[in-house]
């Protein structure tokens, strides 16, 4: 076992592990934080996705050793300081962008990346960055209407099928 | 997974003397093939040297005609750096996902050389040259089949050296559920002649195909390729698609690259 430590969500975070283990599992086993979801384990479903250092990654695919001394931020650091749910989160829950609920978390936190880098993005960028997130339930229209939404654009004109 | 040591090394000279010492052990890149890999119990290490945290393996820069890539380079800094070549970065940038593309490097695609990554036909075409912790491969050289390189267990691609085409593109026709090239093709147009390397079509891997250079060479038209094909023999026939439409699809994605090609 080797020691690792990190930052998560702006708090210091340390626990020891084998090399073997994912960044997914230090995070959801050790650290508690299920929010991360695994939904294949495969890197292909993206519900695991959190940024380290500011960028969008598949947890299951990164051991948490690669993380040692990185800035984590996962879908439980996403709230405003009062609780609230912030913009993006705010705008999945007004389109209706999740039914389950289970590929949620990767989707707000991939948003949150798409967001940064390209502030005002296109229907078709929007759909394209998600392209590594899987949803088996909404059919991606209220993931995009909410995304483009928390993004400050109207989101009339997005086909409502 | 089975259970293996995790090294991290900062520097070129420790990773290469890891990898090189009695205990056995892989180089780990940004480990989107591999750890999945590792997953499924196809690979058993004692230790993974993972090259993520050695800096001077990482950087894009523009020297002459010639674009050179740090081989643990992700994929999105290709995608946002490679201006000066800008086919080969317009194919990192659609390599995977954003997730993957950020993890995920040009050393440790073209070291796997999966037969339907993107990057092979970019070195091929390119008639690029791949820097070792120990020497200079031409990517004519290296490629020599199916997951198989020019490289020596622990040998570490420190850079790769494009040179920089007169026009060139990249023409990928997805798998759709993988979004790997069931058939890529990259075309470049350089001063002494054409290049055309097509990948996810061939059993073999990434090649070049030299007929449609030919003719190309002469004629750096879409029409130029018209009558040419490839023979199905030898292709991959799979669940995705037939060997038959797999050479169908090359001839397919070279008219197309070619009618994109720009500089």
């Amino acid at each position: 076992m080797t020691q690792v430590s990190m930052t998560v969500n702006g708090k210091a975070a340390r626990g020891d592990v084998e090399g073997r283990t994912l960044l997914s599992t230090f995070l959801r086993d050790q650290l508690g934080l299920t929010g991360t979801h695994v939904g294949c384990d495969t890197s292909q479903c993206g519900a695991c996705v959190v940024h380290v250092d500011g960028k969008a990654v598949k947890s299951c695919t990164i051991f948490a050793l690669e993380a040692e001394g990185a800035e984590v931020a996962t879908i439980e650091g996403q709230a405003n300081a009062d609780g609230s749910l912030n913009v993006i989160q705010q705008a999945f829950q007004d389109h209706h962008g999740l039914q389950c609920g289970f590929c949620t978390p990767g989707m707000v936190m991939s948003a949150a990346a798409l967001l940064k880098e390209n502030p005002k993005p296109s229907e078709a960028e929007v759909r394209d960055y998600l392209e590594g997130n899987l949803c088996r339930c909404t059919g991606y229209h209220n993931i995009v209407k909410a995304i483009l939404a928390a993004s400050g654009q109207d989101v009339g004109a997005i086909a409502a099928e | 997974m089975y259970s293996f040591e995790l090294e991290r090394p900062t520097r070129l000279a420790d990773a290469v003397k890891l990898l090189s010492d009695s205990t056995e052990s892989l180089p780990l890149g940004g480990g989107q093939t591999l750890i999945p890999t590792l997953k499924q119990r196809l690979a058993s290490p004692e230790r993974l040297v993972s090259l993520a945290g050695i800096a001077e393996l990482k950087g894009v820069k523009t020297e002459g005609g010639t674009l050179t890539v740090g081989g643990g380079t992700p994929h999105a800094t290709v995608a946002a750096e490679a201006g000066a070549y800008p086919a080969l970065a317009a194919l990192a940038g659609n390599i995977g996902d954003p997730a993957v593309r950020n993890r995920g490097t040009i050393g440790g695609s073209l070291a796997n050389n999966d037969p339907s990554a993107c990057y092979p036909a970019a070195a091929l075409a390119s008639g690029a040259t791949l820097v070792t912790d120990r020497r200079e491969i031409a990517a004519d050289d290296f490629f020599q089949g199916m997951f198989s390189t020019a490289l020596d267990e622990g040998e570490i691609i420190t850079a790769v050296r494009f040179p920089i085409p007169e026009a060139a593109n990249y023409q990928k026709f997805e798998q759709p559920a993988s979004r790997f090239a069931l058939v890529g093709v990259f075309v470049a147009k350089y001063p002494d002649g054409v290049r055309v390397a097509v990948t996810g079509a061939s059993e073999e891997g990434v090649f070049r195909w030299s007929e449609a250079e030919t003719a190309l060479s002469a004629d750096f038209r879409a029409e130029a390729v018209q009558g040419l094909s490839v023979p199905a023999e030898g292709m991959i026939g799979d669940l995705h698609g037939s060997k038959a439409y797999r050479a169908h699809l090359v001839g397919v994605m070279t008219k197309r690259a070619v009618a994109a090609a720009k500089g």
